[in-house]
Parts: structure tokens; C-alpha cells; sequence
């Protein structure tokens, strides 16, 4: 079996605003290495603001962020890049005009060594290279079945294809760290199935730590190792799905004062 | 075939290796690249797989189960049984847990090569229900690693110990295969069956190389075709295409990335002898006329044009008669401008014989394809005869026949219409189905086929419909529904059809949209519909199909032996008749009696003066799950043509 190990990713303290609005308030949080952590709450919560911090999008005011042992104040979106971190985005952000291929092959573009010069002749060490990264993305291409779509530009996929060729661009990165913001909104039940198939997959295959959002209860239940819940920008619970969703602060949270006694259900959430 | 010939499989392996070593035996595209086996490699590859089997105690005359998509290694696999004197048992890819286990059991199967992990897990789900079966062997690892069951094994680990079994005992493989004989069972079949529990049809290497053999020779095809394995594997055609034929020739098979991808990996490969359901050929035809309507008014024009020349001259030209001079260079013209590029794109440029089987095929559809040049013809066979019965001849092609038999086949019609065969192909048996032998297979080796059909005056077989379909209407003239059902399906409209007549006052017909190309029909008067019930519900819908009916109609009036068929009502069902609901076969063929109780209102509405039908269905999703579906469905009355008092008139006029 799997075994998870010690922290990969420790945010400690964290608070973010932006001019009177805080989105988060001294949360600290740790992921571990080869686990899927699935992060949950009310609409306006934090979470996709606390992936925004992780992968530098965001510079919190306050609180540390340590990855790999490296403690800094916050990271930049090309150093989490460069180091091994990789996401999706709620909404795809895909090149439409650009096939399947394409895409994920940008995907590679960090860990490309030979210069624009080199690579336009396409010759000698460059064409060795290209071909070498062509083949790490034709496995991620098999790995997600998706051959059918390769040479397809994006823009004219379905929904769900989009949502697929997205982790593989992020897969093509070798990420240590996949955060995953919501990556089955919008989604019907098979299409979601599949998702949870290759979210499980790319985390015993590849041993990639795995960080997503997500509102759909019966799949963070069912694939997640470890469950963070927050609310107005803190974090109210944390643990393994069975213990969170008994937990009275989590029923509160997402229920209103007047909790339930009846641990919340599948399909709680969404909207 | 003289006495020395090989007479197996793992023969004709080891002898393509010695004499062909690196020609391609096997191709499969795999990240997106064809990579290759040459016959050397794969006769290895077998061996190591044949080792490892024979180290994990596999014995002579153990059954062995493949399940997969068609991949080299499941092809090597079905190699290996036969050279350990196994019986390789494929299984329909698409198989339900329930049906598999019925096959495993049936079968005693004690083996199974699943291809990856969505079919291991079935095979998990079903352990306990075929105490016979012991050893799994996967293929793909992908998803594997967590499980622990100790019969779990990797098809690279097998052959890996096959390998170092090899080592020590040098003359193991070639030993075993010569202890194969040509009267040894080869394969097992379960054929899908329209009614009832599938049936193991017994074939001898001796059934299918003999047939096969007649065939090749028959076309003159050599060891350097090219084909797609591309159909489900448990299925007779895609064994004797892909497999059979391949090991007789020496020619190679190539197999595509996945399901989705078949239409660009023919494209690529361009195969030299092709074999396709009329479906496939039909949904082609579909893709390329909708492309068409996107294009351009000048490619249109040309486009149209040219197919105009080629329906008038590609046929005479096809069958090598004389056609004037200036036709033959418009058609040179339309070849270099619209049949080349157009046959390019379809996969289809360097075909030599393409066949097409199983049901009939729409007379335009077929024509379509000859009048660009493409050597398409049909065959009569099935599962028990080893495929190939009759053959068209090159020249004597016709739309409505299926050829004279071949080779050493002899064929006759009984009293009551059904075709009935004897051929070195003949099968020798149901598997523990002594009883369903005996009624198929007679003592003195006549075989029924259970087809309804006729000798035409040019000594061609005709197939009109399953004997057993054929009925009367109430006041007694004959009623053949598949006759009237492929009529209505030569329409692009209606993807399925199921007609009811037998001991009633008049025919009815159920009819199933076909999304594809009723979906862009809508779309192009934007009619807007959300799902498949919604637009099969709309009246404008209703009113197209109409016409086809009545075409329809208006061709029955003209024959006067099923004037009385024509169609009074019919309705329009809600969802698409699907495998998983058992309302078709695994090959879709329609399961009429199935389908008839489980519509049964609707029936009943048919058959009243009622202007619609109400019912509720249980739908199993693809995950397995079910459901219910509500819904009430208008019925449509048909004018009806008059038999016309001179038909010959009548054909003249249209």
C-alpha cells in the first residue's frame, strides 16, 4: 500500500486581504507526501485564494510557507513552478487554438534545456530532446486515453475533454505537488467517475501529492486520504473524511447554527 | 494443401518465423507510434508466453479466456494456448460481469488474459461464481499495483518465466506444437445469440485453415496485405481476418490505439483488405456527406459532380466493361480531383477486396463506394461454417446477393426456404450443447443455417430474412420484417427499425432515430432539442421519417409479393435500443421478441386506433446502474401506396 510520509508542504500562519475583505486568517496546514488532501467549503471559504498562495499567485501579508525544508515568505509562481508544483484552474485555461498535443507539450516547456536558437533548426542535441519529451507526453496522452483528441485544437472539446487535456498539461510538468481546483465542476456522473479514476491513478502511479478542491461530498469521501474544511477564511477542521464529516463545527458550517444531528450526506454542498 | 503442410497455427508461426523472419507480423500503435513485431519476434514472444503458461500449470486441453480489445500480445496469447494444445475461448470485450461468467463456466475455463484493469476487476467480481477459474494474467499493470490476490499475474512476468523455463529445457516449444494435429480443436466461439443463452461453437484448425485457405486463393491474396484488427476478437470474422488468414498468408495485422481512434489508424495504415459491418461503412458515408454540407459551394459543386459521373460509369469501369472514351477521362478527372483524395482520406486508397457481411447493405450505400473504385463485395457466412460460404466473384458483383459458394462448399434450399451448407469449414459442434447440435447439425452433415433465402437466375444466393422471422400477416400473404426493417435503415435517419406483422391485420414499425444525423438535420432548421427523447418527440422529426415510410411504402407496392407489408403506423421510440438492455446483440443485431414484450403498450397502441403510446422502461447506465424512463410517444398513421396493377409501369415511372 501507499505510504504517506512526512510533510512535503507546510503553510504556517497564513493571512491574506485584499483592502478590508479578509480571505484568510492565520491558517496553518500541512501536506504530506504522497497524499490526497481534499480541501472543502462554503462558496468564498479561501480555498482556491489558499492554492493561489501556495503556487504564488497570491503574496500573503502574514505566516510562512515551507516547501521542500525551504522556509520563505511566499513563493513565486515561477520557482513553484520550476520546483515541481503544477495545477488546474476552475475555469480551463487551455491555448484553444492549439491542438491536445500542443498543449500538454507546453506543459514540458520548464524542463526544456536547449535554447529558441537551438530549438528552431530542430536539429541535432534539440531534436533528440523534443523527441525525448514528445515521448514523456504521448505516455501522459495513453495515461489519460485521450489519443482520440491528439490532434484536435482544445477549443472544439467538450467540457470534460478540456478539464482532461488540462491535467495533462500539468502532469507533463512531473510535478511533486498537484493542486487541483475543482477538477470536476460541471461534470456528469461518468465523466466524474473517469476523473476519480485518474486522480487515483496519477497518485499510486506516479506517487504525486495530490491537493484539490472540490464539492462534490461522495468523491472527497471516496478519494481523498485527508480532508481540510475552512470557513471565512479559517480552517475549521481537519482529518480523515470519516472523522470530518461528524465533526459539529463542519455540520454548522455547512448546515447554519441550527446543526443537524445527522452527519451531513452525500451531494451536501455545491452551490 | 499436401500432407507436409503445417496443419496449426503454431506450425504456420514457426514456419512464417523461419521463412519470412523480418517481415511484419504485428503492428500495434502505441504513444502515438506504430511500432512492430516481425513474425521472428513474435514466434519468441509466444514461446516466452507458452513457457511461462506451461510453468504455471497449464495443460493440454485447458480452456483459456482472452478479454480485450484487439492488442498483439492477446492475439500471441490465443498462439500460445494452441501451441500448449489449449483451447483459447475470447470473450465479447463489452461483456456485462453476468454474461462473462456464464461463458467462463460453460467454457470450464481455468485461464484467463484480461487485458487491463476494467476487465481483471470483472474477472475479480465473478471468481467465486467459476471455481474453475484459477490463474488471471493482465496485460496493462496500469492500476494493478495495489492488488494482492495471489492468481493475479503480469502478462511480462508470465513470459519472463517462460523465458527461464525456455532456458532449461531448450526443445519445449517446438515439441509441443508438433503433438498439435489439424483435427485438434483450435477455438472455442460463443456466438452472441438473438435469443437465449450464447452457444460455444467447436472449430478444428482443419475448419478454419481449410476455409480460410479456399478464400485467400480464391481473392489471390498474398503475404503482403495489409490489415486492421479492429472488430471485437470473440467474433468469427475478426479471428479468421485478422488471425487465421494472417497465419496462413504470412501477412500482417495491425491493431489500433484504441476504439476511438480506428478511423485515423486506417487512415494511417491504409489497408489492402478490409472487412466491415455495413454499419460502419453507413456511418462513414454519414460523416463525409455532413462534412460535405460545411464545405465550400465550390468543393460542393465538384464534390456532387463527380459523384454524379461516378454512379453513372465507376461501376462499368469497376467490372472492367465498355465504357465510352469521354466518360472514362471525366472519370479519370473525378479521381484525380474527388475519388483519390476522398478514398485517401477514408483509409481506403490501397484496397484490393473489401467485404462487408452480416446484414444486408443498402443498394446506394454499396454502390457508393464501388463507383469510386473500391473493391467491395459481400460474403455469406457465420460462426459454424468458419465464415466463408459464398464469395462474389470480381465482375459479378451485385448489391442484393451474397455470390456463389466457394470452394468445396455445397449449399441448398430446403422445402421451407432455409439455406442449408456442407463445408470442410463446417463446425463440430455446440460445446455441452448436445441437443443444440443435433438440431442445427444434421447426421448426414448438412448444416441449417437458419437463414431464409433463394438462388437468383444467375445461380447467386439471396438472404432475405432469419427463417424463423418469416411469418404471415392475418390474412395470410408473407410478411419478412428484416426485408421491410433494412429498407427503412438504408435511410441515414433511422439507425434502428423493428416491424411487427405476424398474425396481425397490418405492419406497424418501431423506429430509432440516428442522433448523428438527425441531430445536424435539426440543428441545420435550428430546432433546438436538449436530449435524445426530445428530439426524437418533435413533430417535425415525425414528419420526416414519414417520408421515408412512404418511400418505403411506394418500393413494397412495386413487388407484389410484399405489396401487403406496407407500413400503416408507426411510432417513434424514446431511446435508443441498447446491448446493455439486452434489446440488441453484442454484433446489434435487433432482438425482436425482447424487444417486443418489453414494449409491449406500445405494441398494443399500435395495434389500436389510439394517437399515442404510453410507457416506462428500466435503462441500465454504463456504469451498471438502472433507472427508469417515462414517456408517452405519438403514433403516426401512413398512407399506404396502391399495389399497382403493373408493376413494370410503376418501375419505369420512378
Amino acid at each position: 500500500m501507499k505510504r504517506i510520509g512526512e510533510p512535503i508542504l507546510t503553510v504556517d500562519a497564513i493571512s491574506l486581504a485584499f483592502g478590508g475583505i479578509t480571505a484568510l486568517s492565520g491558517i496553518s496546514l500541512e501536506i504530506r507526501r504522497h497524499e490526497i488532501l481534499a480541501m472543502i467549503g462554503p462558496n468564498g471559504a479561501g480555498k482556491t485564494s489558499m492554492l493561489n498562495v501556495i503556487n504564488g499567485f497570491y503574496y500573503p501579508q502574514a505566516g510562512t510557507i515551507t516547501w521542500k525544508g525551504e522556509t520563505r515568505r511566499h513563493m513565486r509562481p515561477y520557482q513553484a513552478a520550476a520546483q515541481g508544483i503544477a495545477r488546474t484552474f476552475q475555469n480551463v485555461a487551455l491555448f484553444k487554438g492549439m491542438t491536445t498535443l500542443d498543449n500538454i507539450m507546453t506543459g514540458r516547456l520548464l524542463l526544456m534545456r536547449r535554447n529558441f536558437l537551438w530549438q528552431a533548426i530542430h536539429f541535432g542535441p534539440a531534436r533528440q530532446e523534443e523527441l525525448a519529451h514528445r515521448t514523456n507526453v504521448e505516455r501522459i496522452i495513453d495515461f489519460l486515453e485521450i489519443q482520440a483528441i491528439r490532434k484536435i485544437p482544445v477549443g472544439r472539446l467538450p467540457y470534460g475533454l478540456q478539464k482532461r487535456v488540462e491535467l495533462g498539461r500539468a502532469l507533463a510538468m512531473e510535478p511533486e505537488l498537484l493542486l487541483l481546483d475543482e477538477p470536476m465542476a460541471g461534470m456528469n456522473v461518468e465523466e466524474k467517475e473517469d476523473m476519480c479514476r485518474f486522480i487515483l491513478d496519477i497518485n499510486e502511479e506516479f506517487g504525486t501529492t495530490i491537493a484539490l478542491i472540490e464539492h462534490d461530498m461522495g468523491v472527497v469521501m471516496d478519494i481523498s486520504d485527508r480532508v481540510a474544511v475552512l470557513d471565512y477564511g479559517r480552517k475549521i477542521a481537519d482529518g480523515p473524511p470519516a472523522e470530518v464529516r461528524i465533526s459539529p463545527e463542519v455540520i454548522a458550517a455547512y448546515l447554519g447554527q441550527q446543526a443537524d444531528p445527522h452527519p451531513p450526506g452525500d451531494g451536501m454542498g455545491g452551490g | 494443401m499436401t500432407a507436409s503442410a503445417p496443419d496449426t497455427f503454431p506450425k504456420l508461426l514457426l514456419e512464417h518465423a523461419r521463412l519470412r523472419p523480418d517481415r511484419p507480423a504485428n503492428r500495434e500503435k502505441d504513444y502515438g507510434i506504430w511500432q512492430s513485431w516481425t513474425w521472428a519476434e513474435v514466434a519468441a514472444e509466444v514461446e516466452a508466453l507458452a513457457g511461462g503458461l506451461s510453468a504455471m500449470g497449464f495443460r493440454r486441453g485447458d480452456k483459456l479466456a482472452i478479454i480485450g480489445d484487439n492488442r498483439p500480445r492477446l492475439y500471441w496469447a490465443i498462439a500460445a494456448t494452441q501451441a500448449l494444445g489449449g483451447v483459447p475461448v475470447p470473450i465479447y470485450q463489452d461483456s456485462i460481469a453476468d454474461e462473462m461468467a456464464f461463458v467462463l463456466d460453460h467454457a470450464e475455463v481455468r485461464f484467463a488474459v484480461a487485458e487491463d484493469q476494467e476487465q481483471a476487476d470483472k474477472l475479480l467480481a465473478i471468481k467465486e461464481r467459476c471455481p474453475l477459474l484459477e490463474t488471471v494474467i493482465f496485460s496493462d499493470p496500469r492500476g494493478m499495483r495495489h492488488y494482492d490476490q495471489l492468481f493475479l499475474h503480469g502478462y511480462a512476468s508470465v513470459q519472463e518465466r517462460g523465458r527461464e523455463f525456455a532456458h532449461d529445457d531448450r526443445g519445449f516449444f517446438a515439441r509441443e506444437i508438433a503433438k498439435g494435429r489439424g483435427s485438434d480443436i483450435a477455438i472455442i466461439l460463443y456466438t452472441s445469440g438473438t435469443t437465449g443463452r450464447p452457444k460455444g461453437v467447436v472449430l478444428t484448425f482443419d475448419n478454419i485453415i481449410s476455409t480460410g485457405q479456399n478464400a485467400l486463393v480464391f481473392e489471390g491474396l498474398t503475404n503482403r496485405e495489409e490489415v486492421l484488427a479492429y472488430l471485437p476478437m470473440a467474433w468469427i470474422g475478426e479471428h479468421i481476418f485478422s488471425y487465421a488468414q494472417a497465419y496462413c498468408a504470412g501477412f500482417c495485422a495491425s491493431c489500433p490505439e484504441s476504439g476511438a481512434t480506428v478511423m485515423s489508424d486506417l487512415r494511417e495504415l491504409g489497408p489492402s483488405y478490409f472487412f466491415a459491418p455495413p454499419r460502419i461503412f453507413e456511418n462513414i458515408l454519414t460523416q463525409v456527406m455532413i462534412r460535405m454540407e460545411d464545405a465550400g459551394w465550390v468543393k460542393r459543386k465538384l464534390f456532387h459532380y463527380f459523384l454524379g459521373v461516378a454512379k453513372r460509369v465507376g461501376l462499368p469501369i469497376l467490372d472492367r466493361q465498355r465504357v465510352p472514351f469521354a466518360d472514362r477521362v471525366l472519370y479519370w478527372l473525378g479521381n484525380g480531383l474527388v475519388y483519390g483524395p476522398l478514398k485517401n482520406t477514408l483509409g481506403l486508397s490501397r484496397v484490393r477486396v473489401a467485404y462487408t457481411a452480416g446484414e444486408a447493405i443498402g443498394p446506394d450505400l454499396f454502390t457508393f463506394y464501388r463507383s469510386l473504385g473500391i473493391n467491395l463485395k459481400q460474403l455469406y457466412g457465420m460462426t459454424e461454417s468458419s465464415v466463408f460460404l459464398c464469395i462474389q466473384k470480381d465482375g459479378e458483383v451485385k448489391p442484393d446477393t451474397v455470390g456463389r459458394p466457394i470452394k468445396d462448399v455445397e449449399i441448398r434450399v430446403a422445402q421451407d426456404g432455409e439455406v442449408l451448407f456442407k463445408s470442410p469449414g463446417a463446425f463440430q459442434g455446440y460445446y455441452r450443447n448436445s441437443e443444440a447440435t443435433a438440431e442445427t447439425k444434421q447426421s448426414d452433415g448438412w448444416v441449417h443455417t437458419g437463414d431464409s433465402g433463394f438462388f437468383d437466375g444467375d445461380g447467386q444466393l439471396k438472404i432475405i430474412d432469419r427463417a424463423k422471422d418469416v411469418g404471415r400477416l392475418e390474412r395470410g400473404s408473407l410478411f419478412a420484417p428484416k426485408y421491410i426493417e433494412n429498407k427503412l435503415k438504408f435511410f441515414a435517419w433511422i439507425k434502428e427499425a423493428i416491424v411487427f406483422g405476424d398474425g396481425r391485420p397490418f405492419v406497424a414499425a418501431f423506429l430509432n432515430i440516428d442522433l448523428e444525423a438527425v441531430g445536424d438535420w435539426a440543428e441545420r432548421r435550428n430546432l433546438a432539442y436538449a436530449s435524445y427523447q426530445e428530439l426524437a418527440a418533435q413533430t417535425a422529426v415525425y414528419d420526416l421519417l414519414q417520408g421515408c415510410v412512404e418511400r418505403v411504402n411506394r418500393d413494397l407496392a412495386a413487388e407484389p409479393a410484399v405489396a401487403t407489408s406496407q407500413i400503416r403506423r408507426f411510432l417513434i421510440l424514446h431511446k435508443e435500443l441498447d446491448a446493455d438492455d439486452g434489446e440488441l446483440t453484442r454484433t446489434r443485431k435487433v432482438r425482436r421478441r425482447i424487444i417486443a414484450a418489453r414494449y409491449q403498450p406500445l405494441v398494443d397502441a399500435l395495434y389500436s386506433d389510439q394517437p399515442a403510446g404510453r410507457i416506462e422502461t428500466e435503462i441500465t447506465f454504463e456504469d451498471g446502474r438502472k433507472g427508469r424512463l417515462r414517456a408517452e410517444l405519438g403514433i403516426r398513421d401512413v398512407p399506404t401506396s396502391l399495389p399497382m396493377v403493373e408493376p413494370v409501369a410503376f418501375k419505369k415511372a420512378s
